[in-house]
């Protein structure tokens, strides 16, 4: 269009701005209103947004009676977990957020924001007058250690290769301290509960699945027909049946296979039925991203001299897994939230305890609130998932070569 | 080429014969999970009659006596209802509470002295039998209804009733209606899965009344749906009909129906093949209908202590052997009637006037009172 326009008229137009992008109602009149349908459409829709809108503002700030959710403020996190053992888990709350700090500090990038959301939910939770004193003590001390961890991680020597000790045993770490095992006094299972349960299935079915999902999926691509075949037929198996199924023979069934006096708690049947649940999906994903890998890279590393194992390790599965990063994480999110299943089995996880929380007769009819408020927990935690997993496929460059 | 289709052939028969094996080996599973889909019973009538799993494992799994096992254990393990409002729940101080937790802290009480010396495990009306019977838990107190396939085919016994409960139905006192007749093609709401279901088909049936079914998944949506008068009545047990009019917006505009659709015996079990722990749980929830029946409470339980009424001197354990026959120490009912209280003190805590259910009595006044509670002698 330009080039049509003689020099001087297009001077002109420079400047002198087109009016239809000025203010508010050029934009308006160009985006919204500019056909009579298009303002017809735009008149309902905003008719439609201000009743959704009004309707549940009015809602969440008059007719709903948060009290269900600020005094079961402890229940909805921790569960019934015994109230002067509490310091355990905020240790562990303690060595996750300086896990954080440091990352942010030497990582930047992702793990920052994350740190940073992190950092604003702890201020949240400090400034709201139902959490306890001593609950506020702890969230500042986690405030200042993820500050503290974010200067000092850069400058630490070897900090990359500390912190990531620090989160491969965090794990058992904080399965340590939650349970005692005998060094402090013993908190069992069954009273762990609320958001802390659903967190620790949930992790432990993600971290679990991921190398029993590489194993099957390698095995189901492997020559030797007995592993081929295992692994296909236990693929298949577990992908045919819904995970509540997965749940239901872990409480109802296993325990009457078991010999007698022999035991397992209920949470780690259901932690394993979670993670056997999770690794099958895991595996064909894997597969997936095998698949995509042409021939080319596997005869590559064999000319090169490498042995199967080392193929694989630096150059099959690196370039594998990149390649399905988003469906390893949808799998992590759907299963985060699958764990909802367990309060259907007896568990108390979130749900479970929003559905333990409503019994309570000070509070009958007030489910709403309940569950508006657990689902904004959930919320939260899967979007900060997809979130992570946006930018590290930007970072690893997925889909752009 | 022939290969690969030989191989492929191989993959589909091999995988068919596990999935036929894995459907015959799963049989049971899927009973146990499809005879009870209530999920979230609010009523004690979630049973839907038979449940899998013979009472063989109950019998086999309690070679040892359980009250050993609850000693060297030092606690009782009480399957429960997490979700009951009123007869089981965690408070905002994360304690169990509720109608049914105290019977199990009774027997804490009776053992220990301490009716704190419970855990209680939240059980899903699913998985609570083959919780009782593999030994997880040692009683199961969880607004069981006690019918004849429980207690044969099951594998447990149940202890005297402790809540007589019946199905009822609400309506609006707008609309009249008095009687079931009444309810010809009405709009009736249930929660599905559940006996409730099955009696009131079975109930509207012999009475030859048509209605219209609107089932329901849980009972806070049957609720909704009842208040925003998507439906004309909806039905589950009478104490969980009682317990909901309270959170209605216009409690007083509503009623339930004096007819009652079934039986709902609610009380503790155990399993078979422990004769004297099932004394103890018997004797321990007539120690609390019998302290009522003598006037004995925890206020003034110490008043009781130096009678000469030989009924109330051998039921606190300073005469005779009671307790001892069963293996408790014989002050048994004392510890229990000091620390628990006596049944109507425990209605009255959790259900009773003061609180929001304000449940009346009526079956469950003691015999004197015209109720069907009644203690055979401690003697």
């Amino acid at each position: 269009m330009s080039s049509s326009l003689k020099p001087e008229e297009s001077v002109k137009q420079t400047l002198e701005p087109p009016k239809s992008t000025l203010g508010i109602n050029g934009w308006l009149k160009k985006n919204l209103f500019n056909s009579f349908f298009n303002s017809i459409l735009t008149v309902v829709s905003v008719l439609v947004i201000y009743f959704i809108l009004k309707g549940s503002i009015t809602w969440v700030f008059t007719t709903a009676q948060w009290a269900v959710v600020t005094e079961n403020y402890r229940l909805f996190m921790v569960g019934q977990y015994t109230i002067d053992q509490l310091w355990r888990v905020w240790t562990c709350l303690g060595f996750v957020s300086l896990l954080f700090g440091l990352s942010a500090g030497i990582w930047k990038g992702t793990i920052r924001n994350l740190s940073i959301v992190l950092m604003l939910l702890y201020l949240v939770h400090t400034i709201v007058p139902f959490v306890s004193s001593t609950g506020k003590m702890w969230l500042a001390i986690n405030i200042a250690i993820i500050l503290a961890g974010y200067f000092i991680g850069p400058r630490l020597p070897k900090s990359k290769a500390i912190t990531l000790v620090g989160w491969f045993i965090s794990f058992p770490l904080i399965i340590f301290l939650l349970n005692g095992f005998g060094v402090f006094s013993p908190v069992k299972t069954n009273i762990w509960g609320g958001l802390l349960l659903t967190l620790l299935i949930s992790v432990v079915a993600i971290l679990g699945s991921f190398p029993i999902g590489i194993l099957l999926a390698l095995g189901r691509t492997s020559k030797l027909p007995i592993i081929k075949y295992f692994c296909i037929t236990y693929i298949e198996i577990i992908r045919g049946i819904p995970l509540i199924t997965v749940f239901f023979m872990a409480q109802i069934m296993i325990p009457l296979f078991l010999p007698e006096g022999f035991e397992i708690n209920n949470v780690i049947r259901v932690m394993i039925g979670a993670t056997l649940f999770t690794a099958a999906y895991m595996a064909e994903n894997v597969r997936g991203g095998l698949q995509s890998l042409q021939r080319g890279q596997f005869e590559a590393a064999k000319a090169i001299g490498l042995n199967p194992v080392h193929s694989m390790a630096f150059i099959i599965m690196p370039q594998a897994l990149r390649a399905v990063i988003p469906a390893i994480v949808g799998q992590s999110i759907s299963m985060f939230k699958d764990t909802t299943l367990v309060a259907i089995v007896g568990l108390i996880d979130l749900l479970g305890i929003a559905q333990t929380v409503k019994a309570n007769p000070e509070f009958l009819g007030r489910h709403m609130e309940v569950y508006v408020f657990i689902a904004l927990v959930y919320w939260v935690i899967a979007y900060s998932m997809s979130y992570s997993s946006r930018r590290l496929e930007k970072s690893l460059g997925v889909g752009e070569r | 080429m022939g290969k690969r289709k030989n191989s492929l052939s191989v993959l589909l028969a091999s995988l068919f014969l596990i999935f036929a094996l894995f459907l015959a080996g799963c049989t049971s599973d899927e009973d146990a999970s499809t005879d009870e889909p209530s999920t979230t019973d609010d009523g004690g009538s979630d049973d839907g009659g038979s449940d899998t799993t013979s009472g063989d494992e109950g019998e086999s799994s309690t070679e040892g006596s359980t009250l050993a096992t609850v000693e060297d254990r030092g606690y009782v393990v009480v399957g429960g209802n997490g979700q009951l409002p009123g007869f089981g729940y965690v408070n905002s101080d994360g304690e169990n509470v509720g109608f049914d937790v105290d019977f199990g802290k009774a027997i804490a009480a009776a053992i220990f002295d301490d009716p704190e010396a419970i855990e209680v495990r939240p059980l899903s009306a699913q998985e609570r039998f083959t919780a009782l019977q593999t030994g997880e838990i040692d009683i199961l107190i969880r607004n069981t209804t006690w019918t004849t396939t429980r207690d044969t085919e099951l594998g447990t016994h149940f202890a005297p009733t402790t809540f007589y409960d019946g199905q009822g139905i609400m309506v609006t006192k707008e609309s009249g209606i008095t009687t079931l007749a009444e309810l010809e093609g009405a709009r009736i709401g249930v929660e599905t899965g559940t006996t409730t279901e099955l009696n009131l088909a079975d109930q509207f049936r012999k009475l030859g009344i048509t209605y219209e079914q609107v089932v329901f998944d849980d009972s806070d949506s049957l609720v909704e749906a009842y208040e925003s008068g998507s439906v004309d009545a909806w039905t589950t047990d009478k104490s969980g009909l009682v317990s909901r009019q309270a959170t209605l917006t216009e409690p007083e505009a509503h009623k339930i129906l004096s007819e009652a659709l079934s039986k709902e015996p609610l009380g503790p079990t155990v399993r078979q093949g422990d004769d004297q722990w099932f004394n103890i749980v018997k004797w321990v929830t007539f120690a609390t209908i019998e302290a009522e029946e003598l006037g004995i409470n925890s206020e003034n339980i110490e008043e009781f202590m130096d009678s000469e009424d030989p009924v109330i001197r051998r039921f606190l354990g300073n005469e005779g052997e009671l307790g001892a026959m069963m293996g408790l120490p014989n002050d048994f009912a004392y510890r229990v009637i000091k620390h628990v209280g006596n049944y109507d003190e425990i209605f009255a805590r959790h259900l009773g006037p003061d609180t929001v259910f304000n449940l009346e009595r009526g079956l469950n006044e003691n015999w004197t009172n015209g109720g069907l509670l009644y203690s055979p002698p401690f003697r």
